[in-house]
């Protein structure tokens, strides 16, 4: 005779695990500490070694200079260079009952995995090897969260979160934030950049993602192509800048003069 | 995740966890109704699972600490990445035994400040004026630290 079992939803008598209203008060210490934060965005392109980190530094450091409130979120876990690129000076995070103080470098609030790790180790997880797979996509993606949620990061203009190549990060910041990050993209002049790219940008544009626009890094030198161009036709966005190898710094205050932001408040 | 005593037609209710070895999680439901008690075990991948998500089967019964999953998960952490601010007690801590203290400096630094701070909270809060290994273990077991 079948058992006469009631549905997961039938059952409503009030249960002290709360797994759901645990995972939603994770989600709402996320919204209460970027309450402060004028907007998110995400620094991204579908492919890998085209200057996302070098882009995302440069550019804080621009709008530090021009007195915004700019916070980096290093998000590529895995490599993490902002911290360098930056020039944050090597000391203990403060840790308080309210959360752990940013790093502090020219001007701009930072946190990075690179601030945590042992030199020269890679990130890795106490737990069971066997299967690891299964668990550490979700231990990073809650490192990811701890980043936006634990983090003092105040009352900034801008966070700009600096995300490694692919999609599957993007997708979990979108998924932590009460409204898909704005997205600045960042491509090689290259045919083969154009098309990993434009599959990052179409999967944001399919979030809900505002596209703020392109950056093409590497422009001017050995790597052909016109993929900054091209993208941006695509897509219906502005080519912000073209930054060249060894950019002066005003292609970084002609990038942050382009890029369509305000100041928290305002 | 529910359970449902099947010849009363009931959901179960939580009743304890317990952390008996080999990466286990053990947690116990019982029926409100024939009493009837069930254990549900997770492998070590499962707990490992759970833990990742932040999440603590039974409820919460600590706050969230800063970085708790970063600091508790990474293995690869350096020694002096984070400085711990003394909390504002309006209590004296709670001493440590030399057993307890022995203990402790055996959790990597990486971590050792929140452990610290969560087990001399939870001395504080219930008058504990020692803190020794068995306070520990209870602590361990009623808060669901796992790996700590």
């Amino acid at each position: 005779m079948p058992l006469n079992i009631r549905t997961y939803h039938d059952l409503t008598e009030p249960d002290r695990s709360g797994l759901a209203e645990q995972i939603g008060a994770q989600r709402r210490r996320v919204a209460e500490r970027l309450a402060g934060v004028g907007r998110v965005i995400a620094v991204m392109s579908g492919k890998g070694g085209v200057g996302k980190s070098y882009v995302t530094a440069h550019l804080a450091r621009a709008l530090a200079r021009a007195g915004r409130a700019v916070g980096v979120l290093d998000a590529d876990l895995n490599g993490p260079t902002a911290a360098r690129l930056l020039e944050a000076p090597p000391q203990p995070m403060q840790v308080g009952e309210d959360g752990v103080e940013p790093a502090l470098a020219h001007g701009v609030k930072l946190v990075s995995m690179a601030l945590l790790l042992e030199d020269g180790k890679p990130l890795a997880f106490r737990g069971p090897e066997a299967e690891s797979w299964v668990w550490r996509g979700t231990l990073e993606a809650a490192a990811l969260r701890e980043f936006l949620g634990d983090v003092r990061w105040g009352a900034l203009d801008l966070l700009l979160v600096d995300l490694p190549p692919g999609m599957q990060r993007f997708l979990e910041l979108a998924e932590l934030l009460a409204a898909p990050p704005a997205v600045l993209t960042v491509t090689i002049p290259t045919p083969e950049s154009s098309d990993a790219v434009r599959r990052a940008l179409a999967a944001a544009r399919e979030r809900g993602a505002a596209l703020l626009g392109v950056v093409e890094n590497m422009a001017g030198g050995a790597f052909p192509g016109d993929a900054g161009e091209v993208l941006a036709r695509e897509f219906g966005i502005p080519l912000l800048a073209r930054i060249p190898f060894n950019p002066p710094s005003q292609s970084w205050d002609d990038l942050r003069s382009a890029l369509p932001v305000r100041r928290s408040g305002s | 995740m529910k359970f449902l005593c099947v010849e009363c037609d009931r959901q179960m209710v939580f009743e304890e966890r317990e952390l008996p070895g080999d990466g286990t999680l053990a947690a116990a439901f019982k029926c409100p109704n024939c009493g009837r008690v069930v254990a549900m075990l997770t492998n070590p991948m499962e707990t490992q699972l759970v833990q990742s998500l932040g999440v603590k089967i039974g409820g919460r019964t600590l706050d969230q600490a800063p970085m708790e999953t970063v600091r508790g998960m990474v293995a690869t952490g350096r020694e002096d990445a984070f400085a711990d601010q003394a909390p504002r007690a309006t209590t004296p801590a709670p001493k440590w035994s030399g057993d307890a203290e022995a203990r402790l400096a055996r959790v990597p630094n990486f971590v050792r400040g929140m452990v610290k701070k969560i087990y001399a909270d939870y001395a504080r809060e219930r008058g504990i004026a020692e803190i020794t290994p068995a306070v520990m273990d209870t602590a361990r077991a009623e808060l669901g630290l796992e790996g700590m």
